[in-house]
């Protein structure tokens, strides 16, 4: 397992650092240049219909890709006073859906709380699970628990061989990643009309825009069903954002100025048009209040105007909010377009 | 390193455009359809045109199709294997020459 870049020292691990790169990029227009070229700025929120909760970065994986920088040494974890004050924000607006991620979300103490305390609102709960925690000993009970409170549970698989995997994710992942899924199908989940929705996620295990999502996801029905008989509902295929561990495999690998060329080059306007921050709300391990999970690891809180923490979460107040942007937000407009739900356009 | 070729001169191809934009138009829509989704996918038709790039020892091609494959979803076993394919059909050209070379043996012996 590879170490995080918090407990390798690195200076990536400050948000600062990374900022600093990424406004050095050479091999791009500032990303506020390109998006007022396309008549897109400022760009504003059309409204929260996403409460993206980020519970902490603790996780039993350490991924190569990770943005969170997450991992067995991470202690920052979001509290049940915390906690509580999502709930409450929540309770007062009619946003249907509840993103909890991670780190490894369920390793929080308060993620039962959460999902249950959402569930019991009426919203729809989405659970971003890196598929290994199911099979902790401590969680032997998880995937009945998300059963249970119907969850959608939203899968790491970045593809559906072992290289590529573990290359991403650590050696031996894959192995316990297939186990899991066939957990998860022996209670339904990504059983057609079961009500449990089990989705996929594909990163590019290297320094490479993800394909077409209908033409892998196809690919990876294909082949999970006639090697693994495992079977999902959706894929959604992600860019790999350049901040974070990502950021220091590309520098490292002498990729970035290449790779941040290749998704300037691949600016989609439709797909900046329709980013998912513009719809979504998200929530820090200790409430401070972000415009996205990417924004949320660079220390880029919501505007200034803007309500800044849950504890003073006003629906209304948000709904028109400026974005945020700095060049990590070309990883969002390339090509098809990449959000927490896949592409975009 | 001086090399004959430069890896970002890949990014001057446009440059052919000058000297009869009519020529470089028809290329580029003749070439746009033939890599669109058809009876063969694109990721098949990416494999196929990494397959070619190796035949024909293009490196900017090898270099834009190993890229272009991986973004269609290919992995390095099945690229792999493309290559061989090239390897196989330019070895067995080669060897099925020898046809000809027995041909004529045959002709010129006794």
């Amino acid at each position: 397992m590879s170490l995080t870049l918090f407990a390798r020292g690195n200076t990536l691990a400050s948000s600062r650092e990374q900022l600093r790169r990424l406004a050095a990029t050479g091999s791009c227009a500032p990303f506020e240049v390109k998006m007022a070229a396309a008549g897109l700025t400022p760009l504003k929120a059309t409204g929260v219909s996403v409460f993206q909760i980020n519970v902490g970065k603790f996780c039993n994986q350490s991924c190569r890709h990770c943005h969170v920088d997450a991992g067995p040494d991470r202690i920052e974890q979001m509290s049940r006073e915390t906690a509580q004050l999502c709930m409450r924000a929540l309770a007062d607006t009619d946003i249907a859906t509840v993103d909890i991620t991670g780190g490894a979300p369920e390793l929080n103490a308060n993620f039962r709380w959460l999902v249950e305390q959402a569930r019991a609102l009426g919203r729809h709960v989405m659970d971003r699970c890196n598929l290994s925690v199911l099979l902790l000993r401590p969680q032997a009970d998880l995937a009945e628990f998300l059963a249970r409170h119907q969850v959608e549970v939203v899968a790491s698989l970045p593809y559906y061989r072992e290289s590529q995997t573990d290359a991403q994710r650590g050696e031996g992942v894959f192995g316990k990643s297939l186990e899991a899924l066939k957990l998860l199908n022996r209670l339904s989940y990504g059983v057609p009309d079961s009500g449990l929705i089990l989705n996929l996620v594909h990163n590019p295990a290297g320094a490479f825009l993800p394909a077409r999502q209908e033409a892998l996801e196809a690919q990876f029905r294909r082949e999970l069903s006639r090697h693994h008989g495992i079977v999902f509902n959706r894929l959604y295929t992600i860019t790999n954002m350049p901040i974070s561990r990502y950021l220091d495999f590309l520098i490292e690998s002498g990729n970035y100025e290449a790779y941040m060329e290749r998704l300037a080059n691949a600016f989609n306007p439709a797909a900046a048009a329709a980013v998912m921050c513009r719809h979504t709300i998200s929530v820090g391990w200790d409430g401070t209040l972000y415009d996205c999970d990417f924004n949320q690891m660079l220390d880029l809180p919501v505007e200034s105007s803007a309500p800044r923490h849950i504890k003073d979460f006003d629906a209304a107040r948000l709904h028109h909010r400026r974005i945020v942007m700095a060049n990590h937000c070309y990883g969002c407009t390339a090509g098809s377009g990449s959000s927490c739900g896949g592409a975009t356009a | 390193m001086e090399t004959y070729y430069h890896p970002k001169d890949l990014a001057k191809f446009s440059d052919m455009s000058k000297g009869n934009p009519q020529l470089w138009d028809k290329f580029m829509a003749y070439y746009g359809a033939v890599f669109a989704e058809g009876a063969l996918t694109e990721r098949e038709k990416a494999l196929i045109a990494l397959a070619v790039a190796h035949a024909v020892q293009c490196p900017y091609c090898i270099d834009a199709y190993t890229q272009a494959c991986l973004e269609k979803g290919s992995n390095a076993e099945e690229m792999t294997e493309a290559v061989h394919v090239t390897c196989a059909i330019r070895g067995g050209a080669s060897l099925v020459h020898g046809v000809q070379m027995r041909n004529v043996v045959n002709q010129l012996s006794m």
